[in-house]
């Protein structure tokens, strides 16, 4: 039973292709479980959402800007705003997210620009990165050479980042996430700055690199060909393409806000 | 010269009532004092003196540096010197450090003072009690010098110690204005001199120091009986006595430097207005001070002094140690020092400062006597014998009312 | 815990002010036990009111503040709408360091020389005609106070500007302006109407401090202007350091007074700042062009242009005298050149160099370090979402800033008898920490928007990469901010640097810093002696604006996005 029901939404049928099944009870599924998630502000839903997305799998999220894509991905990513109230559960390979900090969540964040740090060089960018229990100055390093050559950028390591252009930059922003050893990723649209050619190999990039990596992912996104790149279940939420059963309260809400 | 005795005689007459025999105590307990002083000097060892002083001058801080190394290595005192824009910020200083209760461990030791902030602190109960004429080099103190221990009609009560004399001087540059001969001789003629060249002459606006000083000396002229003026002004005669002033004060204004509209702020900003040739004559306390302006480049090497042969105003400034200080010991210590023949030589060499000796050359040793006389004043410093006679400073109480009727008259 | 903080710094920085605050109120109604004040009474108001010429006092305050702040503002409005993105706003940008730097009184000292009828100006003129003596005018302490307001110009115009640039990016000037030149608006018309009102918005505090500050100066006052009778706060200054101890009374109602003068001018000019948004709003609905505004862009660089002048001018002025023997009007040089001064000064020099190094070095690192825990504290408080950056809660920021909007003239000698009745003895330490007092506020109005507009996605980031939050502040948000941090420290150090009040009567004259030297040697009038402080006086705020300037680019390697985030 699968829900999410923005703001707004109309109640509707399911459309969207995805793989069902709430994590049984008892069992310690792998992936990404969101267990009976909602999302409150002043009392009033915003959104409802009860999945599993399973390691190597993306879950895209679509909805125009308003629609809580974006409350969602901080409440994910443990940085929503004390102004709204959550309930349920997040659990990753079997461990509840939901009270961690987001330092201990493990997940790995992909936003819509690149936000490379400007004071460190591409580099320094990834060492930030690597993982405290990889010690000694030249295994770091190694590590660093290794991502930025499985991203295609050999020999960046020393490059400014402000040097780079967009598509390199999304590379060293998605190598950086990596190199961390996330349990799973989310993306906040980071294809859109892109152009249509370097958006595709970007995301090709990404999503085999999700696969070969086995960890779940959701991508928030209002493109369609990201969605259909992800090659994942996808939720829409908001506008006209609101999907599934509204909460009561959300279907009340929205149709007051509708006069 | 009438005028002139009637005053210092009645300084003298104020001078025993209030006080003294007191140089003759002085003499008589010598060797007790002495073995005192000892004890002083042993208490004196370590400590610190914060002496608060008109930072103005870099002869004069020079001076005071000198001293402090000085009494360092001779007595093993260290003495800061906390240079101050006006005097009167030190005794607010005790006076908030009183307001607060802190009866011991002020911040200041020893305040350069006279006048009017002298009377303020003695009246408040800012001063440490007498303690100037048991200190060993007050038997070189020139004690027939009435200023010394009456400071402005006020007895001192040994609660400061001279430091220094200052005599009222005009000065003014030969190269634009023609040989001081031709100079005013007195408050009337100056009167003229500035009707005949207008603009050309001001005077600091009270309550500068030197510009109050300057209207005690035109009252002290104008007025009537001079002797009115040694006791505290009475709200009776004020209007009365003071009216002559103010009629001279109107008349000049006029002609004075801006039309009178703003005055300098103080006698250095009148020295550079003589310096650019904005003003022609103007006067300090300091007799040597044009010359040691002339050595540091502030005038041209033409300004010459003189002074009014009927008498200008003279007083002595003096060290003076607050109720609540620290170091009194070493306070002590240094203002002896300050009275010692070798500082006071130092003092009035105007390569160093030029400020005039409270000694009495005839009570100094021979050697001490010569070496003041071999002293080079400088082509613009008056020798002592020409300097004319001291006009006694009035009561203070005359100084706040003129200072709060200039204000009235033309401060607004 | 982290709630009660937010509170504590703001409280701890407004504190002082409050107590000063008191240590006035009581005299100002007749108690003082020291001075035998020991009952309440309205007599030192009655003494204050009967001061000769004490109306025009006030109105030299009320009109040194507002002409000064208007013409301020202004100033910098137009410069900006005549010269944004243009090389002389490159360069203006890079002036703005030894303008800044230097202290106030050394920039007053500096006009005297320039426009006094002896000064460098008049002697332009007089030396070819063979004028011999100055012109008896008054143009220096003129009754009107213009060549105090003039100084006071000089000095605050590069502030604004200062602040001004900080805030312009955040009214997204580029696409605003093609967007009313599209429309037809001359450049100058496009930049008052759409950029201006939303810089304005941001600099509004720093122009309130600025006419807050005007209203009661003290040390431009003495130098610059009128005497008879003076601005209400240095006759305040006059009493309090009065013989007559009795004064002291009317000196706490005169400070009294001097906060009611502050609070006029600035209620004043709040009244001011509706008028010229109602005029703006008119303008908006004519619907006037004005595309051609060639004449008008240079009549805009007039006063900024001479304010920097004067300033250069003015230090070049100073810096000649420095080295000067006797140098007579009309001389255009001085007959001859030395060393002298310098050799004397530069000694004694040294250890108030040395006191004013470490006070402004401490209070600035102090004031920075609780500055970004206070803001630290605020921004997780409420995490900010792009686009919606946090502020300080008005009731926070009315504290951290008031020491900015209070006149010094009004607590300083209550917070004086405050401290010693505490028994604290003046050392480094207290005095650092009065000094920051006044450094703290500045330091957070130089921080508080670059810190709240930092993407908060970065730290998310650093976040998710399994950093804690003291590795993400030092890591991540510090260095990104580097420029900012770097300027917020060189303000706060510049304004410990040019403390005078708070250090004489804090430091009890214990603690020399160069500007008491400053202020104590300009007493005996030596313009040489004076030059050379002043140059000595600016050479540390300098050397922090250069660093603070440079040291990012050190720092970064020279990372192209660190120039301007």
């Amino acid at each position: 039973m699968n829900r999410l029901a923005p703001i707004g939404a109309a109640a509707r049928p399911a459309t969207m292709r995805s793989t069902p099944g709430k994590a049984e009870a008892g069992a310690t599924p792998a992936g990404l479980v969101l267990d009976g998630v909602e999302i409150r502000l002043e009392g009033r839903s915003l959104l409802a959402l009860d999945r599993t997305v399973l390691p190597g799998e993306t879950l895209t999220v679509m909805g125009p800007s308003g629609s809580g894509k974006s409350t969602l991905f901080a409440f994910l990513a443990g940085f929503l705003d004390p102004a709204f109230t959550a309930r349920g559960r997040v659990l990753l390979d079997g461990r509840d997210l939901t009270g961690l900090s987001p330092q201990a969540r493990r997940v790995g964040l992909m936003f819509q620009d690149a936000l490379l740090f400007p004071h460190m060089s591409v580099g320094g960018n990834l060492l930030f990165a690597v993982p405290g229990r990889v010690k000694g100055r030249k295994l770091r390093h190694a590590a660093v050479e290794a991502m930025l050559s499985d991203v295609g950028l050999d020999g960046f390591f020393a490059r400014d980042p402000a040097t780079l252009s967009g598509g390199q930059a999304a590379r060293v922003a998605l190598a950086r996430t990596l190199i961390a050893e996330p349990r799973a990723l989310l993306l906040d649209e980071p294809f859109s700055p892109l152009d249509q050619a370097l958006r595709a190999a970007t995301r090709d990039l990404v999503f085999d690199r999700i696969e070969a990596r086995n960890i779940p992912a959701i991508l928030v996104t209002h493109d369609p060909a990201d969605a259909k790149a992800a090659r994942g279940a996808i939720v829409e939420i908001g506008g006209a393409q609101a999907e599934l059963q509204a909460t009561p309260a959300a279907a009340a809400a929205g149709s007051r806000a509708a006069r | 010269m009438v005028r002139f005795r009637s005053v210092a005689m009645a300084v003298m007459s104020c001078l025993a009532l209030a006080g003294a025999g007191r140089p003759a105590e002085a003499a008589g307990s010598a060797g007790a004092a002495a073995q005192g002083w000892d004890a002083v000097l042993a208490e004196a060892r370590g400590e610190t003196v914060y002496f608060d002083a008109w930072g103005g001058s870099q002869n004069i801080n020079d001076y005071i540096a000198w001293v402090g190394s000085e009494v360092s290595d001779r007595f093993d005192i260290t003495l800061k010197h906390v240079k101050l824009d006006d005097t009167a910020s030190a005794v607010a200083t005790v006076l908030a450090e009183k307001a607060a209760g802190k009866g011991e461990n002020g911040s200041i030791d020893l305040i350069w003072i006279n006048g009017e902030n002298f009377a303020s602190m003695q009246e408040n109960g800012l001063l440490a009690e007498g303690f100037a004429t048991a200190l060993p080099n007050w038997r070189y103190v020139d004690t027939r010098n009435p200023t010394v221990t009456v400071d402005f009609t006020l007895p001192t009560r040994g609660q400061e110690s001279p430091w220094g004399g200052a005599k009222l001087v005009f000065f003014s540059d030969t190269a634009r204005s023609g040989p001081v001969d031709a100079m005013p001789k007195n408050a009337d003629e100056l009167l003229a001199w500035a009707k005949a060249h207008p603009g050309r002459f001001s005077y600091p606006a009270p309550p500068d120091f030197i510009g109050s000083s300057f209207l005690k000396q035109v009252l002290i002229e104008k007025v009537a009986d001079p002797a009115v003026l040694q006791r505290p002004v009475d709200d009776a005669n004020f209007a009365a006595v003071t009216q002559p002033l103010w009629d001279w004060l109107d008349a000049i204004r006029p002609v004075l430097w801006r039309s009178g509209r703003d005055h300098p702020q103080n006698y250095p900003a009148m020295k550079q207005l003589l310096a650019d040739g904005e003003l022609d004559i103007i006067f300090a306390f300091n007799p040597a001070e044009a010359s040691s302006a002339i050595a540091a480049g502030e005038l041209p090497d033409t300004v010459r002094s003189f002074t009014f042969p009927g008498g200008t105003l003279g007083n002595t400034h003096f060290v003076a140690i607050p109720y609540n200080s620290s170091a009194k010991a070493a306070a002590q210590v240094v203002a002896d020092f300050l009275i010692s023949p070798e500082a006071q030589l130092r003092k009035e060499d105007p390569r160093y400062w030029g400020d005039p000796t409270v000694l009495a050359m005839d009570r100094l040793p021979p050697a001490d006597r010569d070496a003041f006389a071999e002293i080079d004043r400088g082509v613009a410093t008056l020798p002592p014998s020409k300097l004319g006679p001291v006009l006694a400073e009035p009561h203070p109480s005359w100084m706040t009312r003129i200072e709060e009727e200039w204000k009235r008259r033309y401060g607004g | 815990m982290t709630k009660a903080f937010n509170w504590l710094v703001p409280a701890l920085l407004a504190l002082p002010v409050a107590i000063g605050l008191v240590g006035v109120v009581l005299p100002a109604f007749g108690y003082l036990p020291a001075l035998g004040g020991a009952e309440f009474s309205l007599d030192a108001f009655r003494r204050l009111l009967a001061m000769p010429g004490l109306s025009t006092s006030v109105f030299l305050s009320l009109a040194g503040g507002l002409v000064t702040t208007a013409i301020s503002t202004l100033g910098v409005a137009l410069f900006l709408a005549a010269f944004h993105g243009t090389a002389a706003e490159r360069f203006a940008r890079r002036a703005l360091a030894p303008l800044l730097a230097v202290p106030h009184a050394a920039a007053a000292f500096g006009l005297a020389f320039l426009i006094a009828p002896s000064g460098m100006l008049a002697r332009l003129v007089a030396a070819p005609l063979g004028i011999a003596r100055p012109p008896d005018l008054l143009i220096v302490g003129d009754p009107l106070g213009l060549a105090m307001m003039a100084g006071l110009i000089a000095k605050e115009m590069p502030f604004l500007l200062l602040v001004a640039f900080a805030a312009l990016p955040q009214a997204d000037p580029v696409r605003r302006m093609r967007l009313a030149a599209s429309l037809g608006y001359g450049r100058m018309a496009a930049f008052l109407l759409t950029v201006w009102p939303g810089v304005y918005r941001q600099i509004r505090l720093p122009v309130l401090a600025v006419a807050a500050y005007a209203s009661g100066v003290v040390d431009v006052a003495l130098i610059l202007g009128p005497s008879l009778p003076a601005p209400l706060a240095v006759r305040i200054v006059g009493w309090m350091n009065d013989a007559d101890l009795s004064l002291r009374f009317v000196a706490s109602a005169g400070a009294l007074l001097q906060l009611g003068v502050t609070a006029a001018v600035l209620l004043a000019f709040v009244l001011g700042e509706r008028l010229a948004g109602a005029l703006r709003r008119r303008q908006t609905v004519t619907g006037n062009r004005m595309p051609r505004d060639g004449c008008a862009r240079l009549f805009a660089m007039l006063p900024v242009g001479l304010a920097a002048g004067a300033v250069f001018l003015g230090l070049v002025a100073l810096a000649l005298w420095s080295f000067a023997g006797f140098w007579g009007f009309p001389d255009l040089l001085p007959r001859q050149l030395g060393l002298a001064t310098w050799m004397r000064s530069l000694p004694a020099a040294a250890g108030p160099l040395a006191t004013t190094f470490v006070v402004a070095i401490v209070s600035a690192g102090a004031a920075l370090l609780l500055v970004v825990w206070l803001l630290e504290s605020r921004r997780k408080a409420v995490r900010a979402t792009v686009g919606r950056p946090a502020r300080l809660p008005p009731a926070v920021a009315g504290l951290v800033y008031l020491p900015l909007i209070v006149p010094q003239i009004a607590f300083l000698f209550g917070l004086q008898v405050a401290i010693i009745s505490l028994g604290l003895t003046p050392s480094l330490l207290l005095l650092s920490a009065v000094h920051l007092v006044f450094v703290a506020p500045y330091v957070a109005l130089a921080l508080a928007d670059p810190w709240f507009a930092l993407d908060p996605r970065y730290e998310q980031i650093a976040a998710s990469l399994g950093h804690g939050t003291a590795a993400t502040l030092v890591r991540v948000r510090l260095p990104i901010l580097t420029r900012a941090v770097l300027t917020a420290l060189a303000i706060g150090f510049a304004t410990s640097v040019g403390q005078y009040l708070p250090t004489l009567l804090i430091g009890a004259g214990r603690l020399p810093t160069i500007t008491t030297e400053a202020v104590a040697l300009a007493a005996g009038g030596n313009r040489r002696v004076i030059g050379a402080y002043a140059l000595l006086q600016t050479l540390l705020p300098l050397l922090a604006f250069t660093l603070s300037g440079g040291l990012p680019r050190l720092l970064s390697g020279g990372r192209a996005g660190m120039k301007r985030p």
